[in-house]
């Protein structure tokens, strides 16, 4: 490891910590009101719901039509986990952990049955498989006893609070960032640009395809658990199509293949209906041309396919400051390049 | 299963009688419910056939003809004129639908990656959807008697003259569009089109136009099949045409996509398989075996019954 990327482990560690922090203060502190605090904790479930789904849908470049499917299967095991052992404070905590994780386990394993052979196919009829299967789920929830039926399931305690929802989701993002800078994120990366070049290339398509799709499952289903412990009540409406929907709107407004642009996608979208509640009749319409929109005139969406990068900006700054470079001429040729793609 | 309340005439004859004329009559509902999405599987098909793009929004034009089917009776009620000629206005606001969707959201997309096009389909599918919520409001409406609903009974088994009306148009049309794709100038460039699309503009075949005429044919007989459909299940919802679009969809990739006949045969099967899930196993579960029999067809024969196999290129 050299000493360059110790350094940035480091800035991005401290930087981390620091916004854990702050999360922590300003729960803790009573700065935010409950209804804040909830605010923040969806903005957290919706950033891993669209990282996760960035995963498939931007990096790999296969659109998945079912992630709410796995939401519910995270979201209905760690309920039913937690609700069985019955226990409250820290070890309450901890069994909640053991639910998130068993959630998140389950959804992958049936994100591994489902991508297996479901990967063979490709572009549409994976969006329609994988839409078919979050219907099933949703059916089954809804005909099983254990799951509360259609009636739902009823006082999960809530133990999704601001601090340990955001830990979750950093911790989540953190782990997929690391997983797309690896080699096997660059296999993934291969894969979308051009598949048959990545196979001859050597790289085995159906594992990684496979992977990244498993993986995006278990963060759905993570997603899932933290969310069915904030929200208290389950049931299988909350995970229809139009839920899958509107995380791949998140996904496509930010960028497919930018985790930084699902993330603020995910804050905008969460915090600006909360804020235009008079507006609520209208939103799924302006959504839904928005959609189009975006689609026809900037079908990169708000940040194509750019990271942000902690140690690049401070560097980057530096060198402004000393008078080596002018601000944001880079990033003027970068969008130029974009366009030129 | 007991607690379920009898909501369609489907229900009230699942809980009446468990017989083996039931057995037939269910596979009569079938039919008819089949020969539905069989008209819209057909739409399905042929958009996909033609720009290889699942048109999502190809369900919400069903829910639109529907709305506009309610509209225009109270209209023809007060001329004096039968109900059933809201199927005219119902068919011409719909192809018009289809031809303004393709003109609007997916002619700027037509060299856009396949990704591109999906979403904008399913943005063209929620914008109805919303909007219909908006004009209409979110709450069901009943719709009026379109067809006479007089029983006809034949050895035991009860038709209805409204179930007898679908098989038989919804065939006669189907028959039209197979001839028509088959045999006219139009349907030459169509298929033309569907195979090569490049090569298709250097034969002098007007691509757009052909395109327009594919998606105005489609939303047309869409229309006939949400007619129908609001006939045999009266009540018209702005969300009514999502789930009777994903099961045309399924049945236009069990028959074979892009295939005429394919989706005849998958729109039957379908809702076959469909009516008899709710007669003998739950009225719930329905949905699920639909996509069941999905998945199993896009594992064991991705292509559709009948389907062919293609290699890919690089």
């Amino acid at each position: 490891m050299t000493k360059k990327t110790l350094k940035s482990y480091a800035v991005n560690l401290i930087a981390v910590m620091l916004l854990y922090g702050t999360m922590v203060y300003l729960s803790e502190s009573g700065v935010l009101s409950r209804y804040y605090s909830g605010i923040l904790v969806l903005v957290c479930i919706n950033i891993m719901l669209a990282v996760s789904l960035n995963l498939t849908t931007g990096c790999l470049g296969q659109i998945a039509l079912g992630h709410a499917g796995f939401m519910s299967i995270g979201a209905y095991t760690a309920a039913l986990f937690t609700k069985w052992l019955d226990l409250s404070g820290a070890a309450g905590y901890l069994g909640y952990f053991g639910g998130l994780i068993l959630g998140g386990l389950l959804a992958a394993v049936f994100g591994f049955i489902i991508g297996l052979p479901a990967l063979r196919l490709k572009g549409d009829y994976l969006a329609i498989i994988t839409l078919g299967f979050g219907e099933i789920i949703r059916a089954i929830i809804e005909n099983m006893q254990f799951t509360g039926g259609a009636q739902g399931l009823r006082s999960i305690e809530q133990f999704s609070t601001l601090p340990v929802a955001s830990g979750i989701c950093i911790i989540s993002v953190g782990l997929l960032t690391a997983l797309m800078r690896s080699r096997h994120g660059r296999a993934i990366l291969s894969i979308r640009e051009d598949d048959i070049a990545s196979e001859a290339a050597g790289i085995n398509n159906t594992y990684y395809r496979t992977m990244a799709f498993t993986i995006a499952a278990f963060f759905a289903g993570v997603a899932g658990g933290v969310y069915a412990h904030y929200i208290g009540i389950l049931g299988a409406k909350n995970f229809n199509f139009s839920k899958s929907v509107e995380i791949i709107i998140i996904v496509v407004l930010g960028g497919l293949g930018s985790f930084t642009g699902s993330i603020v996608a995910a804050i905008l979208l969460t915090i600006l209906p909360e804020l235009l509640r008079d507006f609520e009749n209208y939103r799924m319409l302006v959504y839904s041309i928005a959609l189009i929109l975006i689609m026809i005139f900037k079908p990169s969406g708000i940040f194509g396919r750019y990271e942000f990068s902690l140690t690049r900006a401070i560097t980057y700054w530096v060198d402004v400051f000393k008078g080596k470079r002018k601000p944001f001429a880079a990033l003027r040729s970068r969008n130029n390049k974009e366009t030129e793609d | 299963m007991q607690n379920i309340p009898a909501r369609t005439l489907d229900d009230l004859l699942v809980l009446e009688d468990k017989r083996m004329v039931d057995f037939i009559q269910q596979l009569i509902n079938g039919l008819q419910i089949g020969s539905i999405y069989a008209l819209v599987a057909l739409g399905y098909t042929m958009v996909y056939g033609i720009v290889k793009l699942i048109n999502f929004a190809h369900g919400d034009v069903i829910m639109i003809g529907s709305y506009v089917a309610i509209t225009t009776i109270p209209l023809l009620a007060a001329f004096g004129a039968p109900s059933w000629l809201c199927i005219i206005a119902s068919v011409l606001f719909c192809a018009f639908l289809g031809f303004m969707i393709e003109a609007v959201a997916y002619r700027p997309l037509r060299n856009a990656p396949r990704l591109c096009s999906i979403i904008t389909a399913i943005g063209m599918s929620l914008f109805l959807e919303n909007l219909a919520m908006l004009v209409f409001s979110p709450n069901p409406r009943p719709v009026p008697r379109i067809f006479s609903t007089k029983p006809i009974m034949v050895g035991g088994i009860q038709f209805t003259f409204n179930t007898l009306l679908t098989i038989i148009v919804s065939v006669s049309l189907m028959v039209a569009i197979q001839f028509f794709v088959k045999n006219s100038k139009t349907g030459r460039a169509m298929r033309a089109v569907s195979e090569d699309f490049g090569a298709a503009k250097l034969m002098g075949i007007n691509v757009n136009r052909t395109i327009s005429l594919t998606f105005a044919i489609g939303s047309g007989l869409a229309a006939f099949g949400s007619v129908f459909y609001s006939s045999t299940y009266p009540l018209v919802e702005p969300m009514m045409g999502s789930m009777l679009g994903l099961k045309a969809f399924i049945a236009a990739v069990l028959g074979g996509i892009g295939i005429i006949p394919g989706a005849i045969i998958g729109g039957l099967i379908m809702g076959v398989a469909e009516s008899l899930t709710k007669a003998y196993i739950n009225s719930q579960l329905a949905d699920a075996v639909v996509f069941g029999i999905l998945i199993v067809v896009l594992l064991v024969k991705p292509s559709g019954i009948l389907g062919k196999n293609t290699k890919e290129k690089v």
